[in-house]
C-alpha cells in the first residue's frame, strides 16, 4: 500500500511503485483533470504540482510522490475561490478544445510561485507545453494577467 | 455540375447500401424545428421546440447537436438561439440533443457543391435545394467543413423565434393580456412599457398545450443584441477547473481499459497471438483481436499498454504495400505528374498561343501530416442484452452509430452515441476505426464498459493523413515587344483523394476516383487562361480530412507561385495579386486590409522579410502577411502574423479572431516540422519528440482583421486560417533571403 496525498486528502492505495503519478491519479483515484498526451514529458498536459514544484505525472513514478504534497487543476482554487491563474484565464477567454489547458494552468502556477514577475522571455522558457489549437497569444496575456492579479491588482 | 453528379452517385451509394433507415425531408427550417419532446426533459424544464428548452430556475438550454473540439460551436450556435429569443447571455446552458435527424448538418454536404459563395442564380439554387434535400436523406450530423455555424445560420434563430413566440403567447394567457400588448426584453416576458410580466422561469407551466405556429419573420442584422458581440464562451469555467469531460475522462461503474497495437504496416491485420507466460498477469482481463490491430484488456491502461510490449508475441498480416517508402512513393508521384491520366481536367479563360514565349515552371512538394490531436485517439463502449451504448470524443455521431450497429449486429436504434468534449477533433475524429475496435472489445466483455485509449505512438502511425501532394506550376510569358506578358497558367497535381477513400472505409462505398474538391478549387484571380488536370493516386496509406483538407497544400503551391509569377514579371507581389482581382472586392478588400495592417511595404532591417498569401475556402476569405527574420540564412524565426479575414456576418468576433489564431499556429506547426514519412510500409514518426509542434516560444505576434464588406452570406471559420500561412512563409523567406522554397516543411539548413 502506498500513501498519497493529493488535493489535501490522504489516500491509501494499492499499485506498483514505478506506475506513473499521472495514471495513477486518473485510474485508481478519478482524478481526471491531469490530461494524458504524449506519455513521454514531452506535451506538458498531465503537469500537477508534486510540493508547489510543476512536474509531468506522466513520467513521474508514483513512489516519487510518496509522503509529498501533490496537487492537481481540481486542487488549485482554496476556499472555494479561483487561483489567480484560473481568474486570468477566464477573463482571457483562454481555452479552445481545453484538453491542455490544465497542465498550463498548472505550469503557469507553478512559474508565479517561484517569478511573481515573468518577462515575455521567462514564460517562453518555462511554459514549453503544447496546445494543439494554438491558444499560445492568449496564455501569454493571461500569465500577465494573473502576475498582475497575484500581485494586487483587481 | 460534374462534382454535383458524384454526389448524386454517392448519396446514390448511401441509400444503396440500405444503411439508412431515414425518411425523406426537405432542408427547410420548419422541417428541422423538432417538437417540444424532443429534448430530455426534468421535472422542472419544459421544451418549446427540438432546440431549446427553460427550466423554473430561469435557464434556458440550448441543444447543440455539433461537436465542441475548440471552434466555440457550443457558444456560436447557442448565440443564434439566444438572439431570436431575446434571451440574456447569463442563462443559457448548453446541452447535447438526443439522436434525431432534425440536428443534421445539411450544409456540410452543400458545401462540397462546385460553386462559390458569391456566385448565385437558378443553377446553384437548385444545386443547394437538391443537396439540401439529399442532407436530409442523409440525416448526418456531423461536424466539419467549417459548416456548423453556416447550417444552423436560419434552423437556430427560427428556434429562437418559434420558442419566443410560444412564451409571449404563454405569458399572455398567464397574465390575460393581449400578445400585442407583450415582448420580451433580456430573458423576461414584458408589457411594451417595460413592465415585468413573468420571467422564462415562471413560464414553465404556463406553455401547456399551445399549438405550434409557423415561424415569425427573423430580426434584422440591425437589431441583432448579441450576435456580433464577443460574448464569453460557455465552455471556459469547465476547461479551467478540470470539471470538462473528454473522451478520456470517462469513468463508469466497472470500467475496464483497453490499449492497442495497430498492424506495422498501412491495412494489415493481426492474425493470431501467443503469451509469452501462462498467465495472464494481474490487472490483464482479456485480449482481444480487434479490426487492424489487438488489444489488452484490464484494469489500468498503463497496465495494458506495457503489457502489449513485453506480454505479447502477435502475429501480423502484412498491408498490401509492406515494402513502401518515401524515396519510392515521390518516384511514384514524379511518374504520375508526367504522365498520368488526369481525374479532372478544367480551364477558365481562352488559351492563346503567342509566337514568343518564356515558359516558367516550379515543382512543390507536401508532405503527409499527421494531426496530433493534444487527446490521444479513444472510445469507451458497453454491449448487453438492451444494446450499445458508446462515449466518445467524435465529429459524427450517426456514422459511430451505424458501425457501431454493424460491428455488434444489432439494429442503429439500439445504439446510443454521446458525444463528449473532444480534446481537439481536426477531421481525425470523423473516422470509425475507433469505435470498430472499442465495440469490438466491448463485445468480448460481459456488459462491462471498456475505455479503449491509443498511445500517442500509435496515433501518429495510424492516422488518416493529410495527403502528400506534388504539383507542377506552368506560367507562359508572351515576351514580344520587350514587356512581358502573362498569357496563361496551368497546373498539374498528384494526390490520394480523402473524399474518395473516406465513404469507401467507413461504410463501404465504391472508390470513384475523383480529387478532394478543396484541392481543386478555382483560383480567385483573373488568368487570361487557367488549366488544372488533377491526378489522383491510389495507394494503401490512409489519407483524412485534415484542417482545410486540400487547402492546406494547394494554398501552398498556388499561392507560392503567384509570388514567382510576380517576380518574374517584377511586380511587387502585393501589387500583382491586386491587379488579377480587379474583378473580386472582396478577396480585394481583405488583401488589401492585411498588406496595410502589416505595413507592407515599410521597411525593415536586412535579413527579414514580409511575404503575402490570399485564400477562400469554406465561404470565408482570408489573406495573411508573415514577417520573418533569418538573422543568418539558416534559422528562420516567424516574428508576427497580420491576418484579414471577411467571413460574411460575424457571430461571434472573439471566436473568429480565437479561430484565425487556431489556424495559424496549426498551419504554422505544419509549415515549420510537419513530416510523416515511410519506411518498410509504415510510419517513422511516432510522437512530439519526432513530429513536433510550434510551442509558446515559437508563436509569432498575431493581429486579426474582420473585414466588412457587406456580404450577407455566412462563410466557415474553423479551417480557412490554415491555408495562407505556409505560403506566406514561403514568400517572406523568400523576400528575406532571395530563396525560394518549394517543399514543405520549410527547411533553410
Amino acid at each position: 500500500m502506498i500513501s498519497l496525498t493529493v488535493n489535501g486528502q490522504v489516500h491509501e492505495i494499492d499499485v506498483e511503485p514505478d506506475k506513473p503519478l499521472l495514471w495513477v491519479l486518473r485510474e485508481d483515484l478519478n482524478i481526471v483533470g491531469p490530461k494524458f498526451g504524449c506519455g513521454v514529458a514531452a506535451c506538458g498536459a498531465c503537469t500537477v504540482h508534486v510540493e508547489r514544484t510543476a512536474v509531468r505525472s506522466c513520467s513521474f513514478p508514483v513512489s516519487d510522490a510518496v509522503g509529498k504534497t501533490v496537487v492537481t487543476v481540481e486542487g488549485l482554487s482554496q476556499g472555494g475561490q479561483l487561483h489567480a491563474v484560473q481568474r486570468a484565464w477566464i477573463e482571457n477567454q483562454v481555452p479552445q478544445c481545453g484538453y491542455c489547458q490544465p497542465g498550463f494552468i498548472m505550469a503557469a502556477a507553478a512559474l508565479l510561485q517561484e517569478n511573481p514577475k515573468p518577462t515575455d522571455s521567462d514564460i517562453d522558457d518555462v511554459l514549453s507545453n503544447i496546445c494543439r489549437c494554438g491558444t499560445y497569444s492568449a496564455i501569454r496575456r493571461a500569465v500577465h494577467r494573473a502576475a498582475a492579479i497575484l500581485g494586487g491588482a483587481s | 455540375m460534374k462534382k454535383l453528379g458524384r454526389r448524386l452517385a454517392i448519396v446514390g451509394g448511401f441509400a444503396g447500401a440500405g444503411l439508412l433507415g431515414v425518411g425523406f425531408w426537405f432542408a427547410r427550417e420548419r422541417d428541422r424545428l423538432g417538437n417540444r419532446r424532443l429534448l430530455n426533459l426534468k421535472s422542472d424544464e419544459v421544451g418549446l421546440n427540438g432546440w431549446v428548452k427553460i427550466g423554473r430556475d430561469d435557464s434556458v438550454t440550448v441543444a447543440v447537436p455539433r461537436a465542441e473540439m475548440g471552434q466555440g460551436v457550443q457558444t456560436a450556435l447557442a448565440m443564434l438561439v439566444a438572439e431570436e429569443l431575446d434571451a440574456r447571455w447569463d442563462q443559457i446552458k448548453v446541452e447535447e440533443p438526443p439522436e434525431s435527424a432534425v440536428y443534421r448538418n445539411v450544409d456540410i454536404l452543400i458545401d462540397g457543391l462546385p460553386f462559390s459563395p458569391e456566385e448565385a442564380g437558378t443553377v446553384v439554387e437548385t444545386a443547394h435545394w437538391v443537396a439540401g434535400k439529399l442532407g436530409g436523406v442523409l440525416g448526418v450530423n456531423a461536424t466539419g467543413g467549417s459548416t456548423s455555424v453556416r447550417d444552423a445560420w436560419r434552423p437556430m434563430r427560427t428556434a429562437g423565434a418559434v420558442a419566443r413566440d410560444l412564451l409571449l403567447r404563454a405569458a399572455s394567457r398567464k397574465a390575460g393580456l393581449p400578445v400585442a400588448e407583450l415582448t420580451v426584453v433580456d430573458g423576461e416576458v414584458r408589457k411594451l412599457d417595460g413592465t415585468k410580466v413573468a420571467t422564462f422561469g415562471e413560464l414553465v407551466d404556463s406553455v401547456g398545450d399551445l399549438a405550434e405556429r409557423p415561424p415569425p419573420p427573423l430580426k434584422k442584422p440591425a437589431d441583432f443584441k448579441l450576435i456580433g458581440k464577443p460574448l464569453p464562451r460557455v465552455d471556459t469555467l469547465a476547461k479551467v477547473t478540470g470539471a470538462a469531460t473528454f473522451g478520456i475522462d470517462v469513468r463508469l461503474p466497472g470500467l475496464l481499459y483497453a490499449a492497442v497495437r495497430n498492424a506495422p504496416t498501412f491495412g494489415g491485420e493481426a492474425l493470431s497471438f501467443t503469451l509469452k507466460q501462462e498467465k495472464l498477469p494481474k490487472g490483464i482481463e482479456k485480449v482481444v483481436i480487434v479490426p487492424g490491430g489487438i488489444a489488452a484488456i484490464g484494469t489500468s491502461w498503463w497496465t495494458a499498454n506495457r503489457f502489449l510490449d513485453d506480454g505479447v508475441e502477435v502475429k501480423w498480416q502484412a498491408g498490401p504495400e509492406p515494402t513502401l517508402e518515401s524515396a519510392g512513393l515521390w518516384k511514384r508521384y514524379g511518374e504520375l505528374l508526367e504522365s498520368g491520366k488526369p481525374a479532372l481536367t478544367r480551364t477558365l479563360g481562352t488559351e492563346t498561343k503567342p509566337g514568343q514565349v518564356q515558359v516558367l515552371t516550379a515543382t512543390y512538394r507536401a508532405p503527409y501530416l499527421a494531426h496530433t490531436a493534444m487527446e490521444p485517439m479513444n472510445c469507451t463502449a458497453k454491449a448487453g442484452p438492451q444494446g450499445v451504448e458508446v462515449w466518445m470524443p467524435n465529429q459524427s455521431p450517426t456514422l459511430m452509430r451505424m458501425v457501431a450497429a454493424k460491428v455488434a449486429g444489432v439494429p442503429q436504434d439500439q445504439v446510443s452515441v454521446h458525444t463528449t468534449f473532444l480534446g481537439g477533433g481536426f477531421g481525425r475524429r470523423a473516422e470509425v476505426d475507433l469505435v470498430r475496435q472499442a465495440v469490438t472489445c466491448a463485445l468480448a466483455l460481459s456488459e462491462r464498459p471498456v475505455q479503449l485509449l491509443w498511445s500517442r505512438e500509435e496515433d501518429v502511425r495510424h492516422d488518416f493523413y493529410r495527403p502528400m501532394a506534388l504539383a507542377r506550376w506552368r506560367a507562359d510569358l508572351e515576351t514580344a515587344g520587350g514587356a512581358q506578358k502573362l498569357v496563361g497558367v496551368a497546373k498539374r497535381q498528384v494526390a490520394q483523394s480523402p473524399a474518395d477513400q473516406f465513404p469507401a472505409r467507413t461504410i463501404g462505398l465504391p472508390v470513384q476516383g475523383q480529387p478532394e474538391g478543396n484541392a481543386v478549387e478555382n483560383p480567385p484571380y483573373a488568368f487570361p487562361f487557367y488549366r488544372l488536370d488533377a491526378i489522383v493516386a491510389d495507394g494503401s496509406v490512409p489519407v483524412g480530412f485534415w484542417r482545410s483538407v486540400g487547402h492546406s497544400h494547394t494554398a501552398f503551391f498556388d499561392e507560392s507561385f503567384v509570388d514567382e509569377l510576380a517576380a518574374a514579371l517584377k511586380k511587387d507581389p502585393y501589387d500583382f495579386r491586386r491587379e488579377l482581382l480587379a474583378d473580386k472586392p472582396r478577396h480585394l478588400k481583405v488583401l488589401e486590409t492585411a498588406a496595410r495592417e502589416a505595413g507592407w511595404g515599410m521597411p525593415l532591417p536586412q535579413g527579414s522579410g514580409r511575404g503575402i498569401a490570399l485564400r477562400a475556402s469554406f465561404g470565408s476569405i482570408v489573406a495573411q502577411v508573415a514577417e520573418v527574420s533569418v538573422p543568418d540564412g539558416k534559422t528562420l524565426e516567424v516574428k508576427r502574423v497580420t491576418c484579414a479575414i471577411d467571413c460574411g456576418p460575424v457571430v461571434n468576433p472573439a471566436i473568429v479572431r480565437a479561430q484565425m489564431e487556431s489556424g495559424i499556429i496549426y498551419g504554422l506547426s505544419a509549415a515549420l516540422y510537419g513530416e510523416i514519412t515511410l519506411a518498410n510500409g509504415a510510419v517513422e514518426q511516432s510522437n512530439f519528440p519526432d513530429y513536433d509542434a510550434v510551442r509558446l516560444a515559437e508563436a509569432p505576434a498575431m493581429t486579426v482583421h474582420l473585414v466588412d464588406s457587406g456580404s450577407q452570406i455566412i462563410g466557415g471559420v474553423g479551417e480557412p486560417g490554415t491555408p495562407p500561412i505556409a505560403p506566406a512563409v514561403a514568400n517572406a523567406i523568400f523576400t528575406a533571403t532571395g530563396r525560394r522554397l518549394r517543399d514543405l516543411p520549410l527547411r533553410l539548413a
